[in-house]
């Protein structure tokens, strides 16, 4: 076994890159949960259609994997905005429940039309050379796309963060978030600014899809597989909480490689006992609110 | 005024006698009615007129005793989980257990054996969860379920792993009805059990008890208020629930002879509340109709075309939300209603 | 003597009428054909109807009439419905498919008890042809490229010491036992053993692997389920640089599916596996078999070892009906047939071991190479002839009963 410290690097790094991905994808749906209170299970729906047109866009137009990640994104957000103002709002009134039940019945359709038109046969993508080797630091390499998604969720922290806490939408969105008919009270259009954070929301869920898709590789039953996952980040970091989600990726990502590493025996069993320590002492999640 | 002079001071012997009247009332209110003779009498008439489908028969009616335990929590106590699929794999590997490790094969007590554990767990772990709610409660719950499945994937040299406990031989039922190929003896005993069941559930569902779990449903602020002891209520609820759901279970492991690890599965939680909301919650019988309409159209349409099934059965819920919230049964009360109301104008 | 010859022409007459009389043999096929591993599936189904398509004239003038139904998911109970529902509705004579072992273990009772045979295309459970005497499988047992592969391993790669890695389930653990029983005998030392998450979910295979490369093993032997795994496995492997790190791939063909291994690049270069099927295999029925299934599926769909052993599976059946002129009513006639079968097909010489009613096959260690036209293929570096199942030929564990 190496030394100590090199093992610390590494568990960091690559739970580190896993984070990211788990960040970006579920922060989308724990903002829309936080500011609507619904419960969006379609989510990993959107995620993986995102995936399906990067797969599309490189492999049968062509075009470059970043530019196909921007165009997934924008355009799964653009979509977005159809689902949220012609079904979605009706339901802002209903149950929890019916919610769940509304959005697990479109990740089905979702499903079996990916599956339609893509097979059920998972697919992979072709990476640009720059992505595709390892960075050499002496004591250790690392996987350049694994680099790659450190970065970009870097970025993304810092312009969500700077958006949420730094811009006048922002500080609508937070004050919605906090008080909905005090924020209508007092002028903000609530109903624009949900359509506009489920479409950002839903964008960033794409650009995960596209991202996952080096890491897993992207089949139909994306959708529902990670689902799980995405719902344990939002649900340990907190409704509405930026902050929280991002601490929420941090941790499981970290625990969930360490296990990994060091007691692969116990394989994923980590992410679910964090999840129940975290709930029974903090049932909102790390930066929910009661 | 003062307030002692308008309470009524109740002696022990005279609340004892007030819930019996309580009880009697209720139960009045709900004696048999014909129409609940049709599903035993749909359910007898299936196995003479597909005497070669009991098999399937038999996997529907197990689902239907999923559902209705589904709807104790779920229909009249107003508590969502996503974990349900815990207490069937209980129950169906307590049953797989005894036969491949101890040798125990007779059914009917190996189906109490299931009820007790499934329901000790059942209580353990609802005393602490259900102090939760809402997106919470859900994650807690399925990662229980989830737990459970990777505890036995560990211990996978007795729970046999994702390959399971292969060749389960059950002894005859009361030591005479064999178990065959057609699976006809295994229908009638499933359909025997049921009745049993849902006998009891009627019982607590038409009782004060059962009245109390609507009003905690339906406002639980208020039935602190009043001094109801919610959370005791909804333990005992849930261990019933999970004693129902671990026969099931063992029903299960009855009629496969087999039993994995995939019965902790995340999509067995899912299909059978989406089975259950189909067919309509808090009604007794939604658990019937929504189990049959969805294990027949699965059959249908997965032969068709399985994309096609998945595609189905999608938009049937997205409709059923936007259009048919209280599930089927809701439907037929709606048009009741409607049908009677034109009665009146006419 | 008039009589005679009249009554011996009448009852030569009654014996080729009887022949040319045409049977429909009924075929249940249970195979998945949705969810997650419906993949899989077709794979193994458009072998079955390629095969039926072109050789429907051997077993002239009879028939057969497949009828399809899907497997579910590997838990075996809808498997185990919807075969008993072939059995007593549709009244099959054969069944065949099952891609998952808990489909082929739920249903050895109902064989049995229906005395009908279940001719396996795919389960790979070591000890399923134990369960019932109606089984006959031509696909694999996990056995079968594993322990000849620990052999391999230590004498002609080099491999001293090994690390193990299995997705953890029941296939896993047997494939990585074998080898290790093969490897072990030879003289090699297993380092460590590692279980790589539940096979429903790719997992991200980056900290398992770091693990194995701080470790330092000559080779790691790795087993997942063909498909997503696998592409994931080998772009772990490249990313982690573990070629040059020191530490060769090696494992069974499910590392390298053929219908995956133009994506996984140049990380795939140097894997060498044990497999009783490529698409490269170098003999008549393989080019046979690979150009009437890209005439009928298009150039960029490949078979694979499922699908040969599909097409052996169906030409099997087909042998066994022509041997009882379509008489195949009778399930332990067809059992006796299948016993000793032995033709050639895309996966060379087979034949099924009348002992256990499991397959013995050629099994050839392979090198991922790039070849001249620029794709990538594999290299056949030896062959083993007629491998048997160890497990049951030593009487390991559950093999043993």
């Amino acid at each position: 076994m190496p030394h100590f410290a090199i093992i610390a690097v590494s568990i960091l790094f690559d739970g580190l890159a896993y984070a990211m991905f788990l960040f970006i994808t579920s922060v989308g749906l724990s903002v829309t949960m936080g500011l609507m209170g619904f419960v969006n299970l379609a989510h990993g729906a959107f995620a993986m259609a995102g995936g399906y047109i990067v797969v599309s866009l490189t492999r049968t137009l062509g075009i470059g994997f970043i530019p196909s990640l921007l165009i997934a994104a924008v355009t799964v957000g653009a979509v977005s905005v159809v689902f949220e103002r012609g079904l979605y709002r009706r339901l802002y009134k209903a149950t929890d429940l019916e919610q769940v039940l509304l959005t697990i019945g479109l990740a089905f359709m979702a499903i079996a039309t990916a599956t339609y038109f893509y097979g059920p046969i998972p697919k992979s993508v072709p990476l640009p050379l720059w992505l595709q080797g390892d960075i050499d630091l002496g004591f250790r390499t690392f996987p350049s796309y694994r680099a790659f998604l450190i970065v970009l969720g870097l970025f993304l922290i810092c312009v969500l963060w700077y958006g949420f806490e730094r811009t006048n939408i922002g500080a609508k969105i937070r004050a919605a978030v906090d008080n909905r008919r005090m924020a209508e009270s007092v002028g903000i259009n609530v109903d624009l600014l949900f359509t506009l954070t489920f479409a950002v929301g839903s964008g960033l869920a794409a650009l995960g899809g596209g991202l996952a898709i080096q890491l897993f590789g992207l089949s139909p039953s994306f959708a529902v597989l990670y689902l799980v996952l995405f719902l344990i980040v939002v649900a340990v970091g907190g409704l509405g909480s930026l902050k929280g989600t991002l601490l929420a990726a941090l941790v499981l990502g970290v625990f969930d490689t360490a296990g990994k590493y060091l007691l692969a025996d116990a394989g994923g069993f980590f992410v679910f006992a964090i999840t129940v320590l975290v709930l029974l002492v903090k049932p909102a999640g790390f930066y929910g609110r009661e | 005024m003062a307030a002692s002079e308008t309470t009524s001071v109740t002696t022990s012997a005279e609340r004892a006698q007030a819930r019996e009247r309580a009880a009697e009332y209720l139960l009045s209110r709900h004696r048999f009615r014909w129409p609940e003779a049709l599903p035993w009498l749909l359910a007898i008439a299936a196995y003479f007129l597909f005497p070669d489908r009991m098999t399937f028969g038999g996997q529907v009616l197990i689902m239907v005793l999923f559902a209705l335990s589904l709807d104790l929590i779920l229909g009249y106590a107003g508590i969502v989980t996503l974990g349900h699929a815990a207490f069937f794999g209980i129950g169906a590997y307590t049953v797989g257990l005894l036969i491949a490790r101890l040798g125990w094969s007779e059914p009917l007590s190996s189906l109490v054996a299931a009820a007790l554990v499934s329901a000790l767990i059942g209580m353990i772990s609802g005393w602490f969860l259900l102090r939760y709610r809402g997106l919470t409660l859900l994650m807690l719950t399925l990662a229980t379920a989830i737990m459970l499945q990777e505890t036995g994937n560990l211990r996978s040299d007795l729970s046999g792993g994702y390959d399971g406990l292969p060749g389960l031989v059950i002894s005859p039922l009361f030591g005479v009805f064999d178990y065959d190929l057609y699976g006809h003896t295994n229908y009638l005993y499933v359909l025997g059990v049921l009745a049993a069941v849902l006998f009891f559930v009627r019982r607590i569902v038409y009782s004060p008890f059962g009245q109390a779990l609507t009003g905690i449903r339906e406002n639980v602020r208020r039935m602190h208020a009043i001094g109801s002891p919610v959370h005791r209520r909804l333990v005992t609820v849930y261990t019933i629930s999970a004693a129902i759901a671990g026969i099931a279970g063992g029903l299960f492991t009855q009629t496969n002879a087999y039993v994995t690890l995939t019965v902790f599965d995340f999509d067995v939680s899912a299909k059978v509340m989406v089975m259950l909301i189909l067919g309509g919650t808090g009604r007794l019988y939604g658990a019937f109709v929504g189990a049959v309409v969805y294990m027949v159209l699965e059959d249908h349409l997965s032969k068709m075309s399985p994309t096609f099934w998945q595609f189905g059965i999608g938009l049937l819920l997205v409709l059923a939300v936007l259009f048919a919230r209280r599930g089927v049964l809701g439907l037929f009360e709606d048009a009741g209603q409607y049908f009677s109301r034109k009665r009146k104008q006419l | 003597m008039n009589i005679a010859k009249w009554l011996g022409l009448t009852a030569l007459a009654l014996t080729v009428g009887g022949t040319a009389h045409a049977e429909t043999v009924k075929i249940g096929v249970v195979l998945p054909f949705s969810g997650a591993n419906a993949d899989l599936g077709y794979q193994i189904d458009k072998a079955f109807d390629l095969y039926v398509k072109l050789h429907a004239k051997d077993i002239a003038p009879h028939k057969v009439e497949i009828i399809k139904r899907d497997e579910g998911p590997p838990t075996g109970a809808q498997a185990k419905t919807v075969a008993t529902e072939l059995v007593t509705n549709d009244k099959v004579q054969i069944l065949t498919g099952f891609a998952f072992s808990p489909s082929a273990i739920a249903l050895a009772p109902v064989a049995t008890q229906a005395k009908v045979p279940m001719v396996i295309a795919n389960a790979g459970t070591a000890w399923i042809t134990n369960l019932s005497p109606y089984i006959a499988r031509l696909s694999h047992s996990m056995w079968h490229p594993a322990y000849p592969m620990g052999a391999y391993a230590f004498d002609k790669i080099g491999c001293k010491t090994a690390a193990l890695a299995y997705t953890d389930f029941p296939p896993g653990k047997d494939s990585t036992d074998a080898f290790k029983a093969g490897f072990e005998k030879a003289g090699g030392k297993v380092t460590e053993s590692i279980p790589l998450g539940s096979p429903v979910q790719v997992p991200d295979f980056t900290p398992f692997f770091q693990r194995i490369k701080d470790a330092k093993p000559d080779c790691m032997y790795v087993f997942i389920p063909s498909g997503a795994h696998a592409t994931g496995v080998m772009k772990a492997y490249g990313e982690l640089g573990l070629r040059k790190a020191g530490v060769k791939l090696i494992g069974p063909f499910d590392l390298i599916p053929d219908n995956k291994l133009q994506d996984m690049g140049d990380a795939a270069i140097g894997t060498i596996v044990m497999s009783q099927y490529s698409v490269n295999l170098d003999n008549a029925d393989n080019k046979t078999f690979t150009a009437a299934w890209h005439k009928e599926y298009g150039p960029d769909s490949y078979p694979d070892f499922m699908s040969a052993a599909g097409w052996d599976t169906m030409h099997a059946i087909f042998d066994t009906i022509k041997k009882l002129n379509g008489k195949v009513d009778d399930g332990a006639k067809v059992i006796e047939a299948m016993k000793g079968w032995t033709a050639n097909g895309p996966r060379g010489h087979v034949m099924i071991d009348a002992a256990t009613r499991d397959i013995v096959m050629d099994e050839h260690a392979m090198e991922v190479i790039r070849r001249p036209d620029g794709k990538l293929g594999v290299n056949i570096l030896s062959t083993t002839k007629a491998v048997k199942d160890e497990c049951k030929v030593q009487k390991i564990g559950r093999c043993g009963s």
